[in-house]
């Protein structure tokens, strides 16, 4: 392949400078990095400079355009980790891309490209003979030199047509063997027709030849499917850089004790993973020592960590939270949750069906449409006496004239727009026909924890707590990675409040922080158990009866309660608003407990919600919503949203959410805001105008160009204008959407 | 006529030319980074080490 032809270059260019190193050298590996960070040349060339300065590394090539580097190394001297390592130091954000999934959306581009660079030469070089015989037609051009000419335009246009309209020809072949009509089908009938017949006319020395139109409706069709089939790949690309990021490094612990770090996607079942506190665990598996808290909010949707000990159930995508654990992986059980989800995931996807597409729906209407009228055109000059031969020269002009040129970029040329638009504003599109769905949906459905809220709780009653206990709970909290340790680390420090940190505190898994003075007494932060305060301990009034964290001070004070809420996005009750206003139906569907979903649908205004819900459960609550004739938007991030993202009429998730549900959903949604939310949907009602507005323009072309032909006035001039100009038209359309003001 | 038999192979040798000029281009990877290619004509070839640093062209 052409790129690894370059990296190799590379390799033997720099490799020869180098110092000779004692030991031969190993074969050198490549790995592709994703980088998040880098944003301009100058990360580039520090990338760039930082890697090659490293031991071990042969090659650097950064690409700046896909976010990438792709770097060449010896695996004896250096590992992808100690890159990655490397690279974090520098300061940049990196991780190690799957090899497999890398290249087929720019090796399809290539193809693409490849074709339209042949149609573009041959479409000019015939345009430059065919003008000269229109021109030669007025003046004095001789027969033979006319006849010349259309020989060496059949003899660039037949080989041309072949190779570059290989893509519509493969489609429509592809969707006549399953009984249906895509637009390929009468493009790829015209092509031929057209093709055909001018063939035929130059032998016989006529003078209308269309050589010139087949050639340039391969050329205007290739550029609007590269443009897609670019953007889309650019769209798939930065996808998997979003979704490399989320896969980690594990420590595997062998049978002699040893330990070793290995890539996420290397575990298998039976191995030992070691999770320090506040790694991701990457398996499915049991606790088989160790005891921590386990923030499954990812999994469930539940914000509140859950405590797990020897013998406990975890599930790859949690996070643990206090204390080291080992774990043994058993990914490969029939009854893990992750199996469920997936099982759950695929029935949904089935019971979708297949969505039709606007273009290929449209198709299905016109190919028979304009063949029935090419038919009646050689019926209709048989029975006025025109002869056979004149009666299907007319009949073809009908099926070249309408040539589906324009209402084949309709659909392509808008989609390109809407995606670069959303794409420069944080939503990237995933599925082909996401857009089309997008603009259909009369409902929003979001999950609560990670969706609408930031999914890290926040102290809800610091105005309550003295700043005197607020900085000895936040000293001793700073030692925990627990999300409400921080915080309360968070309030403090919004508070202005100096966190001192304290050594010899204690972490207890489940429970809390203690913390022993000099003089023997303890202070602690944790559970209300954990400080010694039971259900009907007289000193807690009502308010801070459901508190979630308490601090008890050294000296045998009363304790303090610390309340927490998961706030919401700080444009999530906006975003809800808006919808409402648009008159789409605001669901909030979510697996937290009731208490908690409750109070983030009063902030957010959203009057119809669920809590408690499991994920079949989510799916049941659409199935009733599509029953009552509703069209949904599903928004979530975590793991048990992901089946009712793949179940829903469209879905969006946000860039945190797990590797299962970005798949799962048509699109990815960027940044801290939920805004994007609303921009998508607002593009998705335009580009299904903006095409049906195009399909009207192509409509129109059609009908004044169609009784011309019918009439047997068109010639190939004619045909080569209204196809040109149709397109043009309509790709200007389309390009009014990239800086078009949309609303609701 | 004769002016045709000059003028015609002379367009299609160009337009050639041109065709597989942008062929080469594409299988040597040259549309793989867009966006790098135009800060890459800035950089140096080599990064400025110590040696190079103290510049070998004042030297000579």
């Amino acid at each position: 392949m052409a790129f690894a032809v370059d990296i190799d270059a590379g390799t033997a260019e720099r490799g020869a400078s180098r110092e000779p190193i004692a030991r031969p050298p190993g074969k050198p590996k490549n790995a592709v990095l994703a980088i998040e960070n880098m944003n301009c040349g100058g990360c580039m060339r520090k990338i760039e400079r930082v890697l090659e300065t490293a031991p071990g590394i042969a090659s650097v090539r950064a690409n700046l355009s896909a976010k990438r580097v792709t770097v060449a190394f010896d695996p004896q001297d250096t590992g992808t980790e100690t890159i990655i390592k490397t690279l974090a130091d520098a300061g940049f954000r990196a991780a190690d891309l799957a090899h497999n999934n890398i290249d087929d959306g720019n090796l399809a581009d290539q193809d693409l490209l490849r074709r339209l660079a042949v149609a573009g030469f041959a479409a000019a070089n015939i345009m430059l003979l065919s003008v000269s015989v229109w021109a030669g037609l007025a003046s004095d051009m001789d027969e033979e030199v006319q006849s010349l000419f259309h020989w060496l335009s059949a003899l660039i246009a037949l080989p041309t047509v072949a190779y570059s309209g290989q893509p519509f020809f493969r489609s429509a072949a592809t969707a006549l063997k399953a009984w249906r009509l895509n637009m390929d089908v009468p493009i790829s009938l015209a092509l031929a027709l057209a093709t055909g017949m001018s063939l035929v006319q130059t032998i016989r020395g006529s003078e209308h030849v269309y050589f010139d139109a087949s050639v340039s409706l391969v050329f205007f069709l290739l550029i609007g499917r590269y443009l897609d089939q670019s953007l889309r790949s650019r769209a798939k690309g930065a996808a998997q850089n979003l979704i490399g990021m989320k896969s980690g490094w594990a420590t595997v612990v062998a049978e002699d004790g040893t330990s070793e770090r290995m890539p996420a996607r290397a575990l298998e079942p039976g191995m030992r993973v070691l999770v320090a506190a506040g790694e991701r665990i990457f398996v499915d598996g049991r606790i088989v020592s160790g005891r921590t808290d386990i923030d499954e909010q990812l999994i469930t949707g539940e914000s509140v960590p859950r405590s797990a000990a020897d013998g406990d159930r975890v599930y790859a995508g949690t996070v643990c939270l206090t204390a080291p654990i080992e774990v043994e992986a058993t990914a490969a059980d029939k009854d893990t949750l992750l199996a469920d989800i997936t099982r759950l995931m695929e029935t949904a996807e089935q019971n979708k069906g297949r969505y039709v597409r606007l273009a290929d729906r449209a198709a299905a209407f016109y190919a028979p449409v304009v063949h029935t009228l090419g038919l009646i055109t050689f019926l209709g000059w048989m029975w006025l006496g025109g002869g056979w031969e004149m009666a299907l020269t007319t009949a073809i002009s009908v099926l070249i004239i309408t040539c589906p040129c324009a209402l084949a970029l309709a659909v392509p040329a808008v989609q390109v727009a809407a995606t670069s638009r959303l794409f420069n504003r944080g939503v990237i599109m995933t599925a082909a026909d996401g857009l089309e769905r997008l603009a259909e949906i009369d409902t929003v459905v979001f999950d609560k924890t990670g969706t609408l809220t930031k999914g890290t709780p926040e102290l809800s009653n610091s105005a309550g707590i003295s700043e005197e206990t607020l900085a000895a709970a936040a000293a001793l909290a700073t030692n925990s990675r627990h999300p409400y340790a921080q915080a309360v680390v968070r309030a403090a420090q919004s508070r202005g409040v100096r966190v001192v940190p304290t050594d010899g505190v204690v972490e207890t898994p489940g429970a809390g922080l203690s913390r022993k003075s000099a003089w023997g007494d303890e202070e602690r932060l944790g559970s209300a158990d954990w400080c010694g305060i039971g259900p009907n301990s007289t000193s807690v009034d009502d308010s801070e009866a459901g508190a979630s964290l308490w601090y008890r001070p050294s000296r045998g004070d009363p304790a303090t309660a610390f309340q927490f809420v998961d706030v919401l996005r700080a444009d999530a009750a906006e975003t809800v608003a808006m919808f409402q206003s648009a008159g789409l139906g605001v669901l909030l569907i979510s697996g937290d407990q009731e208490a908690a979903v409750k109070d983030a649908a009063l902030t957010a205004r959203i009057e119809d919600w669920f809590a408690e819900q499991r994920p079949n459960e989510k799916i049941a609550q659409l199935r009733k919503l599509e029953a009552a004739g509703r069209c949904v938007l599903m928004v979530g991030d975590g793991l048990n949203d992901a089946p009712a993202l793949a179940a829903a009429h469209a879905s969006l998730s946000p860039a945190s959410a797990v590797e299962v549900s970005q798949i799962a959903s048509d699109g990815i949604v960027q940044g801290q805001r939920l805004a994007p939310v609303i921009e998508a949907v607002a593009v998705g009602r335009r580009t299904r105008r903006m095409s049906l507005q195009n399909f009207a323009i192509a409509a129109a072309y059609n009908a004044i160009c169609i009784p011309l032909a019918m009439a047997g006035f068109v010639t190939p001039l004619i045909a080569a204008i209204a196809m040109s100009a149709s397109s043009i038209v309509v790709t200007a359309n389309a390009l009014r959407l990239t800086t078009a003001k949309l609303k609701l | 006529m004769t002016a045709l038999a000059w003028l015609i192979p002379a367009a299609l040798v160009l337009g050639l030319l041109g065709l597989g000029a942008f062929l080469w281009a594409l299988r040597t990877g040259q549309f793989e980074d867009l966006d790098g290619a135009a800060y890459r004509v800035l950089d140096d070839d080599e990064p400025p080490t110590d040696e190079n640093d103290r510049g070998e062209v004042r030297d000579r």
